[in-house]
């Protein structure tokens, strides 16, 4: 019994943690329409960031700065912030493949650079040494993966609630209608670039917080972690969930963690031997068979955006009229 | 550092052959196809299987043709993997892109790419295995061209770099003389204007289709034959093929031509001043710098 219960509390943390990733890509490709090519460079650069910044110092790399827990998670989503800044900076402006091939290298280029940079990510073999918070007072085991999996869904939660506030916010408005119609936008004299450039960075840095998280739950962080089949991950996750729909993206997160996770052990336990080596392959089929289908026969997810009218002179409640599209 | 320069032609060679069909499919469908590289795949997957065949139905045809590792049955596999590929490429526009295209954005016709480049990838590995496979098991040795500066050159490289560039010329002369080179540019321009004049849109996408997944095979059996075949060689070059077609300006046949030299070369000459390792992030350092300098490429100009 507690053996389910605990695999229970680890299954709902990763999910968690994905699901505020999915969150800050829904705020980028639903809300925004930015196509993130590179969702695993955002989720690396917070992993990364919290893990240098927080952790005791080794012989091998640079880092284990030692710095308090909460300001090494901040120092992980400023850095995944500048990154998605600087990319941002160069793509936004120009036609849409851009943003794609752009954050597609981007991914691929961190992760050939934590692979290869010895001296400052440990290369190959990860960053070690880093103690997550509170271990002395709450030990390795149970009491503390419950209490990591509680401050995680806080902290889901609390993404969650700003993101809705956000997207019903004028800024969320603004967002949608550089979406629909840039050009229309863009002659009320707003200024798309900017709006997107700002919608890009917080969406990376809401990505940078869920790779500190990921980070700090494993104590350790290395290449294998960033591989671009984490991107793709994140999206089936949003398209399965709805993109637009913050609800949607959490949904998408849990129902597809567990249908990754449900396969990786349905294949390993059922799958022949000589077929062993080939279960990431069909996993892989697999994913790309949900993205491809979701487009097909579902694009607008399971649970789809809300769209929200506007009425001037209506109360509070009011104001907001949902209908499903 | 001579060396990195020839070696960077010879890459260049099949970079441009691969980013020609890619440019153009952007071009016309005006979305990035990150499944593109693994229509490279397929090219070389399908001339090994075509090479066996050929070899175990005709043994003569397995004779090496003069000094070069490269038999008459790899030659023919060549042609037939040519066909079947862009065969294939207008099979997944048809079963896939055409129906995303018709029902949402641009952006969904990425999205679906990444995931048909996910299926096509795996796939492969799944029905290939996924260690790697070579055309001749023969060592192919280099010529010594010079031995100050060392300049080692093997002859398939040479035979790669002048196919290469007769079929780019052949390629020059069907765009810039053919109708169909005219219809081509026309629906690139606008596609509602060129259907008014007679275009027929769907045979023009076909055939861009069957074009950038003829040259796609062609670069990579030449891939195959300058390295080694495997299932994963589509992850490896997308990002170099891309970056190829941004050097070049996005749409541009010549652009991308030039930008895959360009890149080829790069890439081989930045490997004298850093360490191995870091080869497979040079294309997306040349992507940021022209993005940085001139955003729409050599070649390109800008476009909605």
């Amino acid at each position: 019994m507690i053996g389910v219960l605990s695999y229970l509390v680890f299954f709902s943390t990763v999910a968690a943690i994905l699901a505020i990733a999915v969150l800050g890509l829904n705020l980028q490709w639903g809300n925004t329409g930015l196509f993130n090519g590179g969702v695993v460079a955002s989720f690396g650069a917070g992993a990364y960031g919290t893990l240098i910044l927080g952790g005791t110092s080794q012989a091998t790399h640079i880092g284990g700065f030692g710095l308090p827990y909460l300001v090494a998670l901040a120092g992980g989503m400023v850095f995944a912030g500048i990154l998605a800044w600087v990319v941002g900076r160069l793509t936004l402006k120009l036609r849409h493949d851009y943003l794609a091939i752009a954050t597609f290298g981007v991914a691929v280029t961190f992760e050939n650079v934590m692979r290869n940079a010895h001296a400052v990510t440990g290369g190959a073999q990860g960053i070690r040494g880093f103690e997550r918070p509170l271990h002395q007072a709450l030990g390795d085991g149970f009491l503390y993966n419950l209490i990591f999996l509680i401050a995680v869904l806080i902290a889901l939660v609390l993404s969650y609630i700003f993101l809705e506030r956000l997207t019903q916010s004028p800024f969320g408005r603004l967002l949608r209608a550089i979406r629909e119609d840039e050009t229309a936008a863009r002659s009320l004299g707003k200024s798309p670039d900017r709006v997107r450039l700002l919608a890009f960075v917080t969406g990376s840095v809401l990505i940078g917080l869920a790779g500190g998280l990921y980070g700090t739950f494993y104590a350790f962080v290395s290449p294998q972690d960033v591989l671009p089949i984490l991107t793709f991950q994140i999206w089936a996750m949003l398209i399965v969930g709805g993109a637009g729909n913050n609800a949607g993206a959490v949904f998408g997160t849990f129902l597809i963690w567990g249908a990754w996770t449900f396969s990786g052990w349905a294949l390993a336990r059922f799958a022949p031997v000589e077929a062993q080596l080939y279960t990431g392959s069909i996993q892989f089929i697999l994913i790309g068979m949900v993205i491809v289908g979701m487009l097909l026969w579902r694009p607008q997810g399971l649970l789809p955006e809300r769209l929200v009218v506007s009425q001037p002179g209506a109360s509070r409640d009011t104001t907001q009229t949902e209908r499903t599209l | 550092m001579i060396q990195n320069l020839v070696d960077g032609i010879l890459v260049g060679s099949f970079l441009s052959l691969g980013a020609i069909g890619l440019t153009m499919v952007m071009n016309i469908l005006r979305f990035a196809n990150f499944s593109h590289a693994e229509l490279l795949s397929l090219g070389a997957y399908c001339a090994l299987v075509f090479d066996g065949i050929f070899g175990s139905l005709l043994p003569v045809m397995s004779q090496k043709i003069g000094t070069l590792s490269l038999t008459l049955a790899l030659v023919l596999s060549i042609i037939v993997a040519m066909a079947v590929t862009g065969l294939s490429a207008v099979l997944i526009d048809r079963l896939v892109f055409k129906r995303v295209r018709e029902k949402g954005g641009e952006l969904s016709m990425v999205f679906a790419s990444f995931g048909m480049a996910l299926i096509i990838r795996n796939a492969v590995g799944l029905v290939f295995g996924l260690s790697p496979q070579l055309y001749s098991k023969d060592i192919a040795f280099a010529v010594v061209l010079s031995r100050d500066p060392l300049l080692l050159v093997k002859p398939d490289q040479v035979f790669v770099l002048v196919a290469a560039l007769v079929l780019m010329l052949a390629l020059h002369l069907i765009l810039s003389r053919t109708l169909f080179g005219f219809s081509l540019r026309a629906v690139a321009e606008n596609p509602t204007l060129a259907q008014v004049h007679g275009v027929n849109l769907r045979r023009v996408i076909a055939a861009v289709w069957i074009l950038a997944g003829g040259l796609a095979a062609v670069a990579g059996v030449f891939y195959g034959l300058s390295f080694q075949i495997t299932p994963v060689m589509g992850r490896d070059l997308v990002l170099p093929i891309f970056a190829a077609t941004i050097v070049g300006g996005i749409g541009s046949v010549y652009g991308a031509v030039t930008g895959g030299f360009v890149v080829g070369i790069a890439s081989n000459l930045a490997l004298v001043i850093l360490p191995s390792g870091y080869s497979p992030s040079v294309p997306f350092l040349m992507i940021l710098a022209v993005l940085a300098l001139r955003p729409h490429g050599l070649f390109g100009e800008a476009r909605a």
